[in-house]
């Protein structure tokens, strides 16, 4: 194992403490390993909030700041943060108009901000969750524990967030996160494994002349294994399955995004993209707005995943809004 | 011995955090094959902040000790497992209230509102594919062997939950993250019900060196 790294068990720490000196402006961190915006709370917004296992990045402490998160809670690499961590957010951030907490779906994840929100809510804070299960990858049926919330949370934050910070009222962000992630759909696929700090070498063993489809943000094996194919094929092995799903048809308008896994160039993500916007033309769906870039990555693994959003005005609107934070920033 | 007591608890805790401590490279490995290589290192970090708290824990009646486990494994371990293994430890603390000691029907009612906990948190059922696979049987064993005594229920408990882990061994997942893998889960052995194996393990050993 080769990392940019001082002991696996103080990564994550560093990590944040680095996160806080770089970006002072925006956001603090505090105990237990919460990234809280430097103003928060704000009386009468909406407190939004999310968390997952770290090795993600820029995904979610690179997202807090004006217009999208109002805390992010980072856990172990991979695991998800633990209900402390996601009451101590929702403290944070509660300006007394109630906290929605963003939650991708996996298991753990799940349990622990069930977790929390019941122990926010003895303690009088209103919360309520949206469960992000974008991953055309999973079958969704009563055999799984369902799809994986992956590159649809991205989209979700900033449009949610930026709901969030013209005043809609709970309710009302809430019932917009459901409607992104009813619209939204995503499948990735990985030409390397990624290598937990703490476990010390590569996840799974793949060969030189090999590929995962359909990985999820973990560096857990995808459903198939195949030989490599061309960017093109790997594309339409990608965007098929979003586009029937949906279905994604004639006339929808459709933000586009194509995102790196953490070791893969732009120059490769621009080659994913230019198919993407092929097929989509072809099958007359616009792209009205789009994403490219290293957003919800699984380490250091090559790869990447698809992602399109069925646009209405509203959601076109608050993609467009204002943003500032770490990793995202428009029009502040 | 017929009844389990505070430092039977807590050889138990002691004998579980050691084996998952020199098993975490396995537990991880498994994770590995069908889930996402963290199982031995989160369920390690988890009880090596239980042992630090010992001391602490321990000067606690039965249930208190055992919700002082549950609550820092909840707050510790993150995961699924987190939640999973303190909600069991939470639902034993209910069940042995400020005794002092558990006869065996008592250590076996506890036992089986642990189960119950984990399979309400999670939602999972037998042939899932998780930790209940092997938790369920051990603790029907158990009330079928508590009669016997307490060791020797132990011992039953121990190996059903071992026959149990090993059972499922060809399945697919259905619950948690290898249940992403579809058919490639199947012939893998499953990380939770491995530990959960070692907790039963522990169980017995514990209250067999008394």
């Amino acid at each position: 194992m080769k990392k940019l790294m001082n002991a696996a068990d103080d990564m994550v720490d560093e990590a944040l403490a680095g996160m806080a000196a770089a970006h002072p402006d925006l956001i603090r961190v505090i105990e237990p390993n919460v990234i809280v915006r430097a103003d928060a709370p704000r009386q009468g917004k909406v407190g939004i909030i999310s968390g997952g296992g770290s090795g993600h990045e820029p995904m979610h402490g690179g997202f807090v700041g004006m217009g999208m998160l109002d805390a992010a809670c980072a856990g172990a690499v991979f695991t998800s943060p633990v209900p402390d961590q996601m009451l101590a957010a929702t403290k944070a951030v509660d300006g007394g108009a109630g906290v929605l907490h963003i939650v991708k779906n996996y298991t753990g994840d799940i349990m622990n901000f069930e977790l929390a929100a019941e122990l926010a809510q003895a303690e009088g804070i209103e919360v309520t969750s949206v469960i992000l299960a974008d991953d055309v990858a999973v079958k969704d049926s009563l055999y799984t524990a369902g799809r994986r919330g992956v590159g649809g949370t991205v989209l979700a934050e900033k449009i949610v967030g930026a709901a969030a910070e013209e005043g809609q009222d709970l309710a009302a962000v809430t019932a917009l996160c459901q409607r992104v992630q009813d619209n939204v759909r995503s499948m990735g696929m990985a030409l390397t494994s990624c290598t937990v700090p703490a476990a010390g070498k590569p996840t799974f063993e793949i060969g030189d002349d090999e590929m995962e489809i359909g990985v999820g943000i973990h560096g857990e094996p995808g459903r198939e294994r195949r030989k490599l194919a061309s960017a093109d094929e790997i594309t339409e092995a990608l965007l098929t399955p979003i586009l029937d799903d949906m279905p994604f048809s004639s006339g929808d308008k459709v933000l586009a995004f194509v995102n790196g896994m953490g070791g893969t160039p732009l120059i490769e993500l621009y080659v994913i993209y230019n198919k993407v916007a092929q097929m989509c033309a072809d099958r007359g769906v616009t792209i009205e707005r789009n994403l490219v870039g290293s957003y919800i990555t699984s380490l250091e693994m090559a790869g990447c995943s698809i992602t399109l959003l069925k646009l209405d005005d509203e959601m076109t609107r608050l993609w467009d809004a204002p943003v500032h934070t770490a990793a995202l920033r428009r029009g502040a | 011995m017929s009844t389990f007591d505070s430092p039977a608890f807590r050889r138990f805790v002691e004998t579980f955090a050691d084996r998952l401590h020199e098993r975490r490279d396995e537990l991880t490995q498994l994770d590995s094959a069908i889930g996402d290589a963290d199982h031995g290192i989160n369920m390690d970090r988890g009880f090596s902040a239980v042992r630090g708290k010992l001391d602490e824990l321990a000067a606690a009646d039965l249930g208190g000790f055992s919700k002082g486990v549950g609550m820092t494994l909840i707050s510790t371990v993150g995961g699924a497992s987190g939640p999973l293994y303190g909600t069991f430890f939470l639902r034993l603390a209910t069940s042995f209230g400020d005794r002092a000691s558990a006869t065996p029907d008592e250590l076996g009612e506890a036992l089986r509102a642990g189960l119950d906990g984990v399979r309400q948190r999670g939602k999972a059922e037998l042939d899932d594919k998780t930790m209940v696979d092997a938790m369920s049987p051990g603790v029907d064993a158990y009330e079928a062997a508590s009669a016997d005594g307490m060791g020797a229920a132990l011992a039953a408990a121990a190996t059903a939950a071992a026959a149990g882990r090993d059972r499922i061994t060809p399945l697919v997942a259905r619950k948690g993250r290898a249940s992403y893998l579809g058919e490639r889960a199947a012939n893998h052995q499953d990380p939770g019900a491995t530990s959960t194996t070692i907790l039963f393990e522990s169980l017995r050993d514990a209250v067999a060196e008394s």
